[in-house]
């Protein structure tokens, strides 16, 4: 009696821990089979090679290149905003500071994270927009540029919270062995604990990357949802998720060319998200096999 | 002579090369203080911007916030419009996220760390569970779209978003619980054993009170993540403009409580607040930032109180 009923709670709890891949064969599943009328549509060829995004005007085109130069963009100004910041201050916590006030910076930084990402958004509009209007004259009230440096503040402590664990669990013994041999305190963090910690490092920017690529808010409300094939950050453009949000909003019929161009875009999104989280963890496998 | 000239110039070099190590160990003790600097300013300069944000939030927030604007339905004229609707959606939705994800999470976590073997099936779930944190938050929403409102035909009700959000923090439950699990300590679960407890007893009455701080503060921060998300709960439909209330759960007659709000359509704090975001007048941006306070004071009290318990937790249990 008493084993069956082990038996059975074991069964139950092992259902509860398989439910997280029936929630990713879901998500895959259901990407995939609502995009695939997509494409009896509109051809493959011309679903990477046309360089206009309109699929809910009269005279529809159907090219996801200017959502994704929109997505490249605003992920890459926010990665020139959260590597530097995040990396330095990764590693003055790890490095630098005393323990004590470090358990008092570090979850102060993680609130950075915890902040609502619309009320990032309403920052980005009307905080940061009109600040760097003052120094850029010409910039528009709707751009990428301010987006993405939102986007970068918000994704440090995604960097550094992640790169000052990789680098506090390099051994203590290392870092012995560099001031036993003179050498000064940033010459020990960036020529032997930041390559020693590089694994860990790498997969602290692929999570940053990959929250980049996904935030949807900032850029829906700041960035001003026209897909436009520029890499000039100062004008407006629209991301993968920014263009999902915008169809959203309007009341669109189930299996209507709008709606499956949506989940076309989301499934964009995912195997752009999965790419780099591949390139991530083979760049950890090649950097720890050196060690 | 020739011996004299020979001591001179070795004199010489000696001297040159102390200056030269003192000037190195100078010029580094310089560059060691300059990176101390740039670090505490790169710090310095992200809490700077976490304080600029909150200050300049509630310099044009909080003067809007009065009883009226929680009472108050969304409005045509921005100083009539309150988020009466808003409040109560995202308390129902969070109510219906709490119990699907807590239970689930948690079970997961104790299966993951108690029972689960290093073979290939264990593997395949952990190795999934890290990927599903790192799946951006509106895909969560197109799948919810397909499966929940047309699928299974849930409608964009409470139900379908608190679904929606459940599974979307789902990960963050079952890693915390993981987490907080694996800090017991085996003479624990030795003693438990010893003392003829099956597996389960030994679980529910030693592992999961002894880690019960470690998983609220997983629950807490899960829920404070739940309750700022935008982008899935778009996705499915819910509406900017939302004037009546969910069915009230509780009524007069047999059997006293009902379920009928949970197929109610609703909208959600930060939905409102987008919705008045996007509109051009500035009155209407005065009330988003009215609602940004009222979220940003809600997020920063649960992390507060995760970040408080997380700390309190590691104090008293010494092992």
């Amino acid at each position: 009696m008493r084993r069956l009923r082990e038996r059975a709670i074991e069964s139950i709890l092992f259902l509860a821990a398989a439910s997280s891949v029936l929630v990713t064969i879901g998500i895959v599943g259901i990407l995939v089979t609502e995009s695939l009328p997509f494409f009896s549509h509109v051809s493959f060829k011309e679903f990477i090679t046309d360089t206009e995004w309109t699929p809910l005007f009269e005279n529809a085109h159907y090219g996801i290149l200017p959502l994704l130069c929109g997505t490249f963009l605003s992920t890459m100004i926010a990665l020139v905003v959260a590597i530097p910041l995040g990396t330095v201050a990764a590693a003055f916590l790890s490095e630098y500071i005393r323990p004590s006030y470090r358990e008092v910076l570090k979850p102060i930084l993680e609130l950075l994270a915890a902040v609502p990402t619309v009320v990032y958004g309403y920052f980005a509009l009307l905080f940061v927009t009109p600040l760097l209007q003052k120094v850029i004259p010409s910039l528009g009230g709707f751009n990428v540029l301010s987006a993405g440096i939102v986007i970068g503040v918000m994704i440090v402590p995604y960097v550094s919270s992640l790169s000052e664990d990789a680098m506090r669990s390099v051994p203590s013994h290392l870092r012995e062995a560099s001031f036993a041999v003179g050498a000064s305190r940033m010459q020990t963090a960036f020529r032997v604990v930041i390559p020693a910690a590089f694994s860990g490092i790498t997969s602290a920017y692929i999570l940053g990357i990959s929250r980049a690529l996904g935030e949807t808010m900032v850029v829906a409300i700041a960035a001003g949802m026209q897909p436009n094939l520029t890499l000039n950050p100062t004008e407006p453009a629209a991301t993968i998720t920014a263009f999902i949000v915008q169809v959203s909003l309007g009341d669109l019929p189930h299996g209507s060319i709008g709606y499956q161009s949506i989940y076309v875009a989301g499934l964009s999104l995912l195997v752009l998200t999965l790419c780099f989280n591949i390139v991530g963890l083979w760049l950890r496998k090649r950097f720890q096999e050196k060690e | 002579m020739e011996v004299s000239e020979t001591q001179t110039v070795a004199g010489r070099n000696a001297a040159n090369s102390t200056e030269d190590i003192l000037a190195n160990i100078k010029r580094r003790q310089l560059w060691d203080f300059i990176f101390a600097v740039v670090g505490m300013l790169s710090l310095l300069f992200a809490l700077v911007t976490l304080l600029t944000l909150i200050i300049d939030l509630a310099m044009t927030g909080v003067p809007r916030i009065n009883f009226d604007f929680f009472t108050n339905f969304p409005s045509r004229f921005a100083d009539r419009a309150g988020i009466l609707s808003a409040w109560v959606g995202s308390f129902c939705i969070m109510l219906t996220t709490a119990f699907c994800a807590i239970p689930l999470g948690i079970a997961a976590g104790v299966y993951l760390e108690e029972y689960a073997k290093k073979n290939w099936v264990s593997q395949i779930i952990e190795l999934n569970i890290i990927n599903l944190a790192g799946i951006p938050s509106i895909t969560y929403g197109l799948m919810a779209l397909g499966l929940f409102v047309y699928k299974l035909k849930l409608g964009q009700s409470i139900l379908t978003a608190g679904l929606t959000l459940g599974l979307l923090v789902l990960p963050i439950i079952i890693v915390t619980t993981r987490e907080a699990i694996r800090s017991i300590p085996n003479t624990i679960r030795e003693a438990s054993y010893a003392m003829g407890a099956s597996k389960w007893q030994t679980i529910r009455h030693h592992i999961l009170p002894y880690s019960s701080g470690g998983i609220l503060t997983g629950v807490i921060i899960s829920l404070s993540r739940a309750i700022g998300e935008t982008a899935p709960l778009i996705t499915i439909g819910a509406l900017t403009f939302i004037a009546f209330l969910p069915t009230p759960p509780v009524e007069g007659h047999f059997p006293f409580l009902n379920f009928k709000w949970l197929m109610d359509p609703f909208t959600v704090m930060p939905i409102q607040m987008f919705n008045w975001l996007s509109r051009p007048q500035a009155e209407f941006h005065v009330n988003a930032a009215a609602t940004g306070v009222v979220l940003l004071v809600m997020t920063l009290i649960m992390n507060g109180g995760a970040i408080y318990l997380r700390s309190r937790f590691r104090k008293k249990m010494k092992w």
